[in-house]
């Protein structure tokens, strides 16, 4: 992929990351992080990992973003209103973030082997035939152990979310 | 020519925006998009580390299986988190973490 | 021959407690005969035993720790003073024994009170046979328990019970003292064996008992032991109050034999104890003590027991001021025949006791001169031998006592020789108040003669009470010092004794009341009272002070201290806890970024 793209994608993914926070209305938020959803996708094709990017679309971009919206709508959120901020509050979020993004970029300047190019690939099989392997093969037990985590999680949802009958 | 630092660096960033809103924003939905938007950083960190470390020109694919893991995972977190959250409103009537002061003493 | 003599009695005890509880006659023959095959073998033992020292050895604990050997089997010493001390033991055990018979007919604990005296008599003759102090202090303490359980006979009385109690601690007391001592002759010498100790001393190769302080002290805490066993002053108390026990225990165990232990153990151990003359000074001056104050307290007793207990210390105290005065043997000589004498006038006093029907108030006697006159002679011959007068065994072995005694401290003798004439004092007026003028209670009007199982033990015992004095007789038994050239003292004992005699015969003769009344030795001194409130004041002190530590520093200061520390410290932090949760993320944000800070930023 070429450098160009990827910077584009990366502003795409990080900007509309940033609009997340700074949006006041809820659904605008819920929208905006399905677009840098999207991006991240597209960063992850550009990483060849095309099986990743579609799973990421398909269940981040798709299905978590619709139950966020669902839930939104669900619960008729409003814009929040304008609240008296507490400075020391803000100033301490942004301080604290801000650190941590300054520590993750002093990292990197400290990591020379990161600063090679990928080396090439050459696949026999298209992706996903890769992963299925490793997915069935190696990694078959977790697998497993996922899928009744899943049906847990989904028992779970109901009985958190049932009305209770008096 | 983009190098592993510049998706690290992207995931970083990320990562940061993230925990800014978990930090600042108040409405407790919005929130709990800033813990996805750093669960999938931490995924692209590790896409990035698998696609460089290739093995007979193959990346290596135990990273993406953690990728993989981590969205499954995620997406039941999701999923139990907003059943918590409506609950939470049956009960309270808001969303705002400010009015959610019963975890103390 | 000596496991015979050692163990027919612990066997005998050991089958009554576990067999023959509820036959009480068959226990008490169990015993009997037990005791009689004691003191068959030891005379046969006596007889054909070599004078030598020999020994039979079983290796007991034998190791190693922390390099240094340590080496303690169960083996016997068997020669002169352990011949003759076996010799004393058996016989008037055996004559106690069968005297016991007719004493505890009627009571209902008999089997335990013949297992009693079986394991009695099993520790003394362990006592007297130990050839190691780890051997003699076990069973020195098995003495300690059979002593217990025999004042207690009838613990089922509050006085027989404390009197058991107080008698065990007193001698917990003095054997604490004593186990200090042994350890730390074995850290001199590295040996507990009598032999060993010797050759070390002997051969030099003890150097810590060469230093004055530390050998003063050693002996000092192996006295602590005689202190407790027998009764010297200041652990005293004990003995005059373990006359609550039955009458031929008194006899048996506080007369004759085992408040003899402690000299007996002087005596064994009579080589350590001269190298200290100031640990010898003090001996001395203890016995001294104790010989001088018990007569003085004697004078003014009232209960038969008790005038012959404090009589008992006295002529204890005779015994250890002999040690004390570097005349062991002739320590050795009064305890030999002191045994018999003083065992005869217990079981005399007993069989008074029994006639007037468990009456031990002298001035509730009277006039038994002609109703017992078996026991009233036997009784003189006791009385006789205690006082001193010629021809008696006492006068031979108390001599002796008083002429070391003269050439060594002559205030010492001064003293013996005051007591001397004591002695006499008080045993004349509980003679002539018992025996003799008008019966004064009803009781004692119709008193009759003992059982013969009774008066035949006394009249066995009276003979040796009479002659065991003799240096031809007691020669055949252990060592009898000798007269060097004349002197002066038998003569002034001779006299002591008769205007002690004569003092008591004018004052109490056919009087129905005491005419002397002293407060302060008819309390022994105050000697009890001082005890309780030294005792009560110690504890209340301690008391105090572990109150205080207790209140103001466990509690106050650890207890409350962390609790309010604890307090403190959440109630600070409880303003962090708003309950808001973005502060709590804000927080834990930030120790994420100090953590990443540590981690990774500081080399």
């Amino acid at each position: 992929m070429s450098p160009t793209l990827f910077w584009i994608f990366a502003a795409i993914t990080l900007g509309f990351g940033a609009a997340t926070l700074i949006n006041r209305n809820p659904v605008a938020s819920a929208l905006s992080l399905a677009v840098s959803f999207l991006g991240l996708a597209a960063l992850f094709t550009s990483l060849s990992a095309t099986f990743i990017g579609i799973v990421q679309v398909l269940v981040y971009a798709g299905a978590v973003m619709v139950l966020f919206l669902f839930i939104i709508m669900l619960l008729d959120l409003k814009a929040e209103q304008r609240r008296q901020v507490r400075l020391s509050a803000l100033i301490g979020g942004v301080v604290i973030a801000g650190l941590f993004a300054s520590q993750v970029v002093l990292v990197l300047r400290h990591f020379p082997k990161g600063n090679h190019e990928f080396p090439p690939l050459s696949l026999p099989h298209p992706d996903a035939v890769n992963i299925g392997l490793t997915l069935f093969g190696h990694y078959n037990l977790p697998f497993q152990v996922i899928g009744v985590l899943i049906l847990v999680a989904s028992i779970g949802v109901v009985v958190l979310s049932k009305r209770e009958l008096n | 020519m983009v190098t592993l630092n510049d998706y690290l660096l992207v995931s970083g960033l990320l990562f940061s925006l993230g925990f800014a809103g978990v930090l600042l924003r108040r409405n407790i939905l919005v929130i709990f998009m800033g813990l996805e938007m750093m669960l999938n950083a931490a995924n692209l960190s590790l896409v990035a580390f698998s696609r460089f470390g290739v093995a007979n020109g193959l990346p290596d694919y135990n990273g993406q299986m953690l990728v993989f893991f981590v969205i499954t995972v995620a997406a039941a977190e999701v999923a139990v988190g907003l059943a918590i959250i409506v609950a939470l409103y049956r009960a309270k009537q808001t969303t705002h973490v400010e009015d959610l002061t019963s975890l103390k003493f | 021959m000596p496991w015979i003599i050692l163990f027919a009695p612990l066997i005998s005890a050991a089958v009554i407690v576990l067999f023959t509880q509820k036959w009480k006659n068959l226990s008490a023959l169990i015993s009997i005969a037990a005791v009689l095959v004691s003191l068959a073998a030891s005379i046969t033992l006596f007889l054909n035993a070599p004078d030598s020292a020999a020994t039979a050895t079983i290796p007991w604990l034998d190791f190693t720790g922390f390099g240094v050997p340590f080496k303690a089997p169960i083996s016997f010493t068997i020669d002169g003073l352990s011949k003759a001390m076996m010799i004393v033991v058996t016989f008037i055990g055996a004559l106690i024994h069968i005297y016991s018979w007719a004493y505890m007919a009627d009571d209902e604990g008999k089997s335990r009170y013949f297992a009693g005296l079986s394991l009695f008599m099993f520790s003394m003759l362990g006592i007297v046979f130990a050839n190691n102090f780890l051997m003699m202090f076990i069973f020195w303490e098995l003495v300690g328990v059979s002593s217990f359980i025999l004042i207690g006979h009838w613990y089922f009385r509050n006085a027989p019970a404390a009197a058991a109690n107080k008698a065990f601690i007193c001698n917990r007391l003095g054997d604490f003292g004593f186990l200090l001592g042994i350890l730390l002759v074995w850290v001199a010498t590295k040996s507990l064996d009598f032999e060993g100790i010797k050759q070390a001393i002997d051969s030099g190769n003890a150097p810590f008992l060469a230093v004055p302080a530390f050998a003063t002290a050693t002996v000092v805490l192996l006295f602590c032991g005689t202190i407790g066993k027998s009764a010297q002053f200041p652990l005293h108390v004990w003995l005059p109050d373990a006359m609550e026990g039955p009458t031929p225990v008194s006899a048996l165990i506080h007369a004759a034999t085992m408040v003899a232990a402690g000299v007996y153990m002087l005596a064994r151990i009579f080589f350590i104890v001269k190298i200290s003359p100031d640990a010898m000074q003090v001996i001395a001056v203890i016995g001294t003590i104790t010989a001088f104050g018990a007569a003085l307290i004697a004078t003014q007793q009232n209960d038969i027991k008790k005038v012959l207990a404090y009589s008992t210390l006295s002529q204890l105290g005779y015994m250890v001021m002999a040690v004390g005065v570097a005349a062991s043997s002739a320590a050795m000589f009064h305890l030999f025949t002191h045994a018999f004498f003083k065992a005869l006038l217990f079981l005399g006093a007993g069989s008074v006791i029994f006639a007037c029907h468990h009456e031990q108030d002298i001035w509730k006697m009277g006039g038994l001169v002609r109703k017992q006159p078996i026991t009233f002679i036997c009784f003189l011959a006791g009385t006789l031998a205690l006082m001193g007068i010629p021809l008696f065994s006492g006068f031979y072995s108390k001599d002796s006592i008083l002429v070391a005694a003269y050439e060594h401290h002559r205030i010492l003798a001064y003293f013996g020789l005051f007591t001397a004439l004591l002695t006499a004092y008080y045993m004349t007026r509980l003679f002539v108040i018992v025996f003799f003028g008008k019966a004064h209670t009803e009781a004692a009007s119709h008193a009759h003669e003992a059982p013969v199982v009774m008066w035949g033990p006394l009249v066995l015992l009276a003979i040796p009470s009479v002659i065991a004095g003799y240096a031809s007789i007691a020669g055949h038994f252990l060592p009898v010092p000798e007269h060097h050239g004349e002197s002066i003292v038998p003569s002034l004992a001779i006299g002591a004794g008769v205007i002690g005699i004569l003092l008591g015969a004018l004052l109490y003769f056919g009087k129905a009341k005491d005419p002397i009344r002293i407060p302060l030795l008819a309390n022994k001194f105050y000697f009890d009272e001082l005890y309780a409130h030294i005792i009560w004041y110690t504890q209340d002190l301690l008391a105090r002070i572990c109150a205080f530590i207790d209140r103001w520093i466990l509690d106050t200061a650890i207890v409350r201290g962390l609790s309010s520390g604890t307090w403190a410290t959440g109630f600070v932090m409880r303003f962090a806890q708003a309950g808001n949760l973005q502060g709590y993320a804000l927080l834990f944000g930030a120790g994420v970024v100090a953590l990443f800070y540590f981690i990774l930023f500081i080399k």
